[in-house]
């Protein structure tokens, strides 16, 4: 065997490795579209904060309720583009959108994501709601750093940025709301770009 | 020279060192799983993932889930140590020259 071949049983190792234990065909559109999605819920929250509850959030007011809403529906939109473009990608690139790797990648985000969702629930229940824009962009952290073993390394990244967000915010809870913003809305738009051109464009 | 004596023999196969590969990152993977990675077929997988069970690099539990039988694979500690050894000296020779 020559010296170039060596070097493709290297690569296609690698690639192998890859393809069997990490699902790469994440898509940095539903970043972006996260992102928007993140902000113009936060614009609508602002608007309704400042226009009909004086700037402050009472926790049983009807102001409290759709702004809770608005969250459910941001997650909820974000998820489903999240997996209507991420399908469509998988296709694209020959890739089974439901196997082993996809199952492991979704299994790992969701561990802290759901731990920490039901804990931000039990804290708002007992009325502390001071913290819940840090604590969201916390476990969300954690939730994309375990998941960057088993997906595009990259998103870690994404994670620590998150992580730290979230304990400024837990440190100046007035700022929450901003930092939540920063984090859920501006980041995933800066990072769902730069995912698309360094990955989806070629 | 010691480095050609480190590159294995039974390595020396696109899909051997592909199943190696898969086995070395996943705890196990089945029959479908690797066919689908490596583009093999049905007889020339079985054939290579024989002569890796032989050479005692694998291990081969056959069971059934439901109705349909399943074979899975796993890469045992052997197997492990030699893999790593073969790419090691893949690296070297690549170096080297």
């Amino acid at each position: 065997m020559s010296n170039k071949d060596y070097l493709k049983d290297i690569s296609e190792i690698k690639n192998l490795m890859n393809k069997s234990s990490r699902f790469i065909s994440l898509s940095g559109l539903s970043g972006i579209l996260a992102g928007i999605y993140a902000l113009i819920g936060a614009a609508l929250t602002y608007y309704l904060v400042t226009t009909y509850s004086y700037g402050t959030l009472i926790l049983d007011g009807w102001v409290f309720r759709t702004v809770m809403l608005i969250l459910f529906l941001v997650a909820f939109f974000s998820a489903t583009t999240g997996i209507f473009l991420t399908t469509r990608k998988a296709k694209k690139n020959d890739e089974k959108i439901w196997d082993n790797s996809s199952k492991r990648l979704l299994f790992n985000f969701l561990i802290p994501l759901i731990a920490g969702g039901l804990y931000i629930l039990i804290i708002l229940s007992q009325g502390k709601y001071g913290q819940t824009g840090g604590l969201m962009l916390i476990f969300y952290g954690l939730a994309l750093i375990n998941a960057s073993k088993y997906s595009i390394g990259d998103i870690k990244y994404l994670g620590f940025i998150q992580i730290i967000l979230g304990l400024i915010a837990a440190l100046y809870p007035g700022f929450g709301f901003w930092l939540w913003v920063i984090g859920f809305g501006i980041m995933h738009i800066v990072y769902g770009t730069w995912m698309h051109f360094k990955y989806d464009v070629k | 020279m010691s480095i050609i004596t480190n590159i294995n023999k039974l390595f020396d196969h696109r899909i051997r060192l592909g199943i190696m590969s898969v086995l070395m990152v996943n705890e196990f993977a089945d029959f479908n799983m690797l066919k689908e990675l490596l583009g093999a077929t049905d007889g020339n997988l079985a054939s290579h993932t024989k002569a890796l069970e032989k050479a005692d690099y694998i291990l081969v539990e056959k069971q059934f889930i439901g109705r349909k039988p399943n074979t899975r694979y796993s890469v045992t500690k052997l197997g492990k140590a030699e893999f790593k050894k073969h790419i090691e000296a893949l690296e070297k020779l690549i170096h080297k020259t």
